[in-house]
């Protein structure tokens, strides 16, 4: 299936890119991060992270669908 | 109406202020978050700020509607800025009215200590030396 990728902050400077979509057969975003991290060397551990599905915090174990928009959002610092 | 938004221009705090008036309310806090100068003994220059639009407002959204029901408020209200700022600029505006003090002052705080820890906004820093870096306390 296809996942469309969003990246911000550090992990958008790693990859070196704002957003992409990748074919994979994870069926979990822990899975998927996993591969993506390993792709783009991020060095984040998943449990730093937090995931969002379709615009909506997820759980790691949530199933993906093809078409889900996933973002993985590094530890925050607004304010 | 909406609580939280993104701002991709300079925040209003004037206007933003008259926002908290209401006839039963006898006092407003509010907090304002500059851009300073330095941060962990480096020189700082400017920054940027980066959000997850949709899913910021929508946590922005979520933290106000907790307050009003953890604290006895009448109204409240937080813009964030993205883009990017200057030092002195102000980057976050957090207001609320009450009728009384001690909920305001408690309400206040609360918010920008979940706004903090819970809304995806990041913090780029531009140093002195020419370095920058993406901060992820």
């Amino acid at each position: 299936m296809r996942i469309r990728l969003l990246y911000f902050a550090s992990l958008a400077d790693r990859a070196g890119l704002a957003e992409e979509t990748v074919e994979t057969n994870a069926v979990a975003p822990r899975d998927l991060y996993a591969d993506i991290a390993k792709m783009h060397g991020f060095s984040f551990a998943p449990e730093r992270l937090r995931v969002a599905v379709n615009g909506a915090l997820a759980s790691w174990d949530r199933a993906l669908a093809d078409g889900d928009e996933v973002v993985f959002l590094p530890p925050v610092s607004g304010g | 109406m909406k609580t939280f938004r993104l701002s991709e221009t300079p925040i209003d705090a004037a206007s933003l202020r008259i926002s908290l008036e209401d006839p039963a309310a006898g006092g407003c806090v509010t907090f304002e978050g500059w851009v300073r100068n330095h941060n962990e003994a480096r020189a700082v220059t400017r920054l940027d700020y980066q959000a997850f639009g949709p899913l910021a407002e929508d946590e922005g959204e979520a933290i106000l509607a907790e307050a009003t029901t953890k604290f006895a408020l009448r109204v409240a209200r937080c813009v964030h800025r993205t883009g990017a700022l200057a030092i002195g600029d102000l980057a976050v505006w957090v207001g609320v009215s009450a009728d009384h003090r001690d909920a305001a002052f408690a309400a206040c705080r609360w918010i920008i200590d979940e706004v903090k820890r819970r809304v995806p906004i990041w913090k780029n820093e531009h140093y002195a030396d020419g370095e920058s870096g993406w901060l992820h306390p």
